[in-house]
């Protein structure tokens, strides 16, 4: 058993080296996504630096969204929490699940650590690895894939800036994209999910229009219309409490154990 | 006068509390079928709240990101990836603002 969490061991120095590898395609999604959430930050009035700090410090791309729209309207600080707190209450749930796979003898520190960059995709290779989770794989991850993540959004966001308008309205979208290549595929094979999605695009479009309710502002809209929606799908169709969380993104694919 | 570093720390802090508070003081998994489901179902419907009428204000035209969305939904329920569906709805928004309107 591997009780030793210093990097001079030749074990945890492997380990290391291993994450940096099973994170390079990770790395490379993610240049693209913060990309997108860079012109995103740009067209919400943010410079290079500021969408730098969002990525280095919060690593969400629904989350970062949620929290850079509000930025956009300057709306109260309340409202920031709320809204991060909503778009990124999944990780809760993963972070839960890497919590069982944790030596109970590893040092307090290490859970401090490796708890900052818990995203689907970190979480999905660090749970796949056997055995107790070694830190020093997830920070070799951590790595490769939180730069990948931070100088992407700072790059979108000065390309927003340098890029004609016609370009930048384009690349506006992408992040949209990605949303929706990630919502449709469980919508596809999970009819609950299915309708809860059109549901949701329903109820924002009617939240938007309607008197009262549209003239709260976008975050609060996306705060109450998750709570109802989501509450209202875990009320009249529970999952079995049996199934896996299966919080992964699309593209990447599970890395092969080495 | 709001400032944008503070909303970026409170962000971060946030979303690092989210992470940590399981791994250090919770620690035991969620049992209740609600609460698991309703963790479950939360990243789907944000996504789609926040996605859509919001995709259509994006562009200078609102016709060329409601096609983006068409488009975007089309492609990705035809099983493209991630970055292919990112390109399409791009490429869509370029195309419509330039040669059809």
């Amino acid at each position: 058993m591997n009780t030793n969490y210093s990097i001079r061991t030749e074990a945890n120095r492997k380990a290391f080296l291993l994450g940096m590898r099973h994170a390079v395609p990770i790395g490379t999604g993610y240049f693209a996504v913060s990309f997108g959430l860079g012109i995103t930050a740009h067209n919400a009035g943010m410079n290079a630096l500021q969408s730098f700090l969002v990525s280095f410090l919060c690593n969400a791309s629904a989350g970062e969204y949620a929290g850079i729209r509000v930025i956009a309207e300057l709306s109260p600080y309340i409202e920031v929490v709320l809204v991060t707190l909503i778009a990124n209450a999944r990780y809760l749930l993963m972070s839960l699940s890497l919590s069982q796979k944790m030596d109970p003898d590893m040092p307090f520190v290490h859970r401090l650590l490796v708890a900052y960059d818990i995203t689907d995709e970190l979480f999905g290779i660090n749970i796949a690895r056997p055995g107790y989770l070694n830190p020093w794989y997830a920070y070799g991850a951590y790595l490769v894939a939180l730069p990948s993540w931070a100088f992407g959004t700072m790059l979108g966001a000065v390309a927003g800036e340098i890029l004609p308008k016609a370009a930048v309205s384009a690349l506006s979208v992408a992040l949209y994209g990605m949303f929706i290549a990630i919502i449709v595929p469980p919508s596809k094979k999970d009819r609950v999910v299915f309708g809860l999605v059109a549901v949701s695009f329903a109820a924002s479009w009617a939240a938007s229009r309607l008197p009262g309710i549209s003239a709260l502002s976008e975050g609060s809209r996306t705060i109450i219309l998750t709570l109802i929606i989501a509450s209202a799908g875990a009320y009249f169709f529970p999952k079995k409490p049996q199934d896996p969380p299966q919080h992964k993104l699309e593209s990447q694919k599970e890395p092969e154990n080495a | 006068m709001r400032n944008i570093y503070i909303y970026i720390l409170i962000m971060g802090g946030v979303s690092y509390l989210i992470r940590v508070l399981p791994v250090t003081i919770f620690r035991k998994p969620i049992k209740s079928p609600f609460v698991q489901s309703f963790l479950y179902y939360v990243p789907y419907v944000t996504l789609a709240v926040m996605t859509f009428p919001a995709i259509v204000h994006a562009t200078q035209s609102p016709i060329a990101g409601a096609a983006a969305l068409i488009a975007g939904l089309i492609a990705s329920w035809l099983g493209a990836g991630l970055f292919p569906v990112s390109v399409i709805c791009c490429a869509v928004v370029f195309i419509t603002e330039h040669f059809i309107l």
